[in-house]
């Protein structure tokens, strides 16, 4: 190796070296770790014990709560993503138009997202109170009837959808960015060919945001698998396991009965799930997601 | 682009329009106030004025020292110190790590390096929970658990979110500055220190205000490393206070409003540097 090269090597290596460390210590060996005891009886006390797929085996087979659990985070998944998208693009459809005062608007709308999750979890569950919350008061105010929300299996799901609205306003950011990369040009050539607003938004703007609505699609399904803070604060997986998802029940295994081996199986799981799902989306983006540049 | 032509750009929308979007905006902007004003009213309230429906929304008398005596009950001082100390701790590491990680991405050339960048956006991929196990049977180990160590000590060996961010802004920093310096015998880490971070003050705002708030919001890592109270940082000192007073709704409104405060503050004086962080980790895509 020529003495320029070796240097470089050094000196890249020498700056890298932070992520290499964190990356075999808390990364690779964990992970590989993590793939052993999913295969292991594990409860802390006693050193792990082969066990082979005996882990999958019971959750695929013998455990309801599994499949509870994964059933309630793909509901809440399919509710909760496409409203938070829909509301987000109209935020900033709304603030794109170009009215006056649209940094105060912004602001308002992107504040939600400061406050920490704790504090919003504790702010819901009293705005969510089935008694004296304040959504039903505004409900009244409409003369709609207010359900239990969290105390109501059936609308426990959607109370914490409602309460996810409230924080897309990073969403909303990211759209606006989208929405900024869009050559006016477009729309003034549309117009000259007679295109009306609604046209336009479905010929230029949203073909134009395929790749923001991808984005956002990916990043809030590996967040909504991982939905914990909030349920654990909130509900604890109740009433009646409607509120039990999946990452929530995956920690109860690990340090609530701490059956380790079976959360890190679960663990796997989750992982593959969401390999799995991006990837699907990854796949059907080529006929959706419109990069411009691309060949025309 | 012709003059004339730059000058028909901005048409005024007609008139209808605009006010029809002020008044969607408007709406939208106070179902978005409702909550924050429930936690204000609610915070300053007495009982009798909490069980209430409908709603009082103007407390009587105003209550002030639901705060006083809130922050006394939960041992506020103690979790604040120990808040800021890994917050402290969290954006120094990230910064200086994820810094000098991402110059070795970008600014250096040597062999291995782009494929050792795709192995840390994969890891980006693997949910936390994976390596949660024995991260904490390794802590366990070393004697960690119930320290602050497990909380800030990975921040100091870079995190990819952020190597990803700083990475993509050394790229549009000129490879002639770096040129030159070394022409004029400067080594690595000159560049690194005096050309390239100063330059890089906006992305490493953005670093140093994301840092500080993922640390400051934190709950299920100090849910599972921290094992006494005297260790608890805000917002599991929170929760922990909520699970145990359920329908202290003043005292847990008024702590909530504190601990968010210092974030609102944080995020009006750079609100820019928010906006622009969001906005380019978005553009990946």
């Amino acid at each position: 190796m020529t003495t320029p090269t070796r240097r470089n090597l050094i000196n890249g290596l020498l700056f890298a070296s932070p992520f290499i460390a964190g990356l075999l210590v808390f990364t690779l060996y964990p992970v590989i770790a993590s793939i052993y005891l999913g295969f292991c009886r594990y409860t802390i006390l006693r050193s792990p014990q082969w066990i082979g797929a005996e882990n999958y085996r019971i959750l695929f087979t013998e455990d309801p709560l599994f499949w509870k659990s994964l059933c309630n985070t793909l509901y809440y998944t399919a509710l909760a993503l496409p409203l938070g998208l829909a509301l987000a693009l109209g935020l900033a459809l709304l603030l794109h138009a170009g009215v006056r005062g649209i940094a105060a608007y912004r602001t308002l709308y992107f504040l939600p997202t400061i406050v920490p999750t704790v504090a919003v979890a504790i702010l819901w569950l009293w705005v969510l109170n089935p008694e004296y919350g304040v959504l039903k008061a505004v409900l009244a105010l409409v003369h709609l009837p207010s359900p239990g929300w969290l105390a109501d299996p059936k609308w426990s799901k959607p109370g914490l959808v409602v309460m996810g609205l409230w924080g897309v306003g990073g969403t909303m950011i990211i759209f606006l960015a989208g929405l900024a990369g869009i050559p006016y040009q477009f729309y003034e050539a549309a117009a000259i060919d007679g295109a009306n607003r609604f046209a336009q938004f479905r010929h230029i703007t949203l073909p134009m945001l395929t790749p923001t609505i991808f984005f956002n699609l990916v990043i809030g399904l590996i967040g909504s698998f991982q939905y914990f803070t909030q349920v654990y604060i909130m509900t604890n997986g109740g009433p009646t396991h409607s509120t039990l998802f999946y990452a929530l029940y995956l920690y109860q295994n690990a340090f609530r009965y701490l059956r380790m081996g079976y959360a890190s199986a679960m663990a796997w799981l989750l992982f593959l799930i969401i390999l799995g799902l991006t990837l699907l989306i990854h796949r059907t983006s080529a006929r959706w997601v419109y990069y411009e540049g691309e060949a025309l | 682009m012709s003059p004339l032509h730059a000058t028909t750009v901005r048409r005024r929308a007609p008139w209808g329009r605009t006010a029809l979007t002020h008044a969607a905006l408007v709406v939208c902007g106070v179902v978005f106030l409702i909550p924050f004003a429930w936690l204000l009213s609610t915070s300053l309230k007495a009982d009798p004025q909490i069980f209430v429906f409908p709603p009082i929304w103007v407390p009587r008398p105003v209550l002030w020292r639901n705060y006083i005596e809130a922050l006394k009950y939960i041992h506020f001082m103690t979790y604040l110190r120990n808040t800021v100390y890994v917050c402290t701790l969290v954006v120094l590491g990230t910064v200086v790590s994820s810094s000098l990680v991402a110059y070795s991405f970008s600014r250096l050339r040597w062999p291995g390096r782009d494929a050792l960048f795709m192995i840390a956006l994969a890891t980006m991929m693997v949910p936390f929970q994976v390596t949660l196990i024995p991260l904490v049977i390794l802590f366990e180990r070393m004697g960690w658990i119930g320290s602050f160590r497990p909380l800030w000590v990975p921040a100091f060996l870079g995190i990819p979110f952020f190597i990803f961010l700083l990475r993509q802004f050394f790229f549009t920093i000129p490879q002639e500055l770096s040129d030159a310096a070394r022409i004029d015998g400067a080594s690595e880490l000159d560049i690194y220190a005096r050309v390239i971070l100063p330059l890089a003050k906006p992305a490493l705002a953005t670093v140093v205000l994301f840092a500080f708030m993922g640390a400051w919001n934190d709950f299920l890592g100090p849910l599972i490393f921290l094992s006494s109270e005297s260790n608890y940082t805000l917002a599991l000192g929170l929760q922990q206070f909520q699970s145990q007073h359920e329908s202290q709704w003043a005292y847990l409104m008024a702590v909530s409003a504190v601990i968010s405060l210092p974030l609102i503050v944080l995020f009006f004086f750079a609100q820019r540097t928010f906006i622009r962080g969001i906005a380019l980790t978005g553009m990946k895509g």
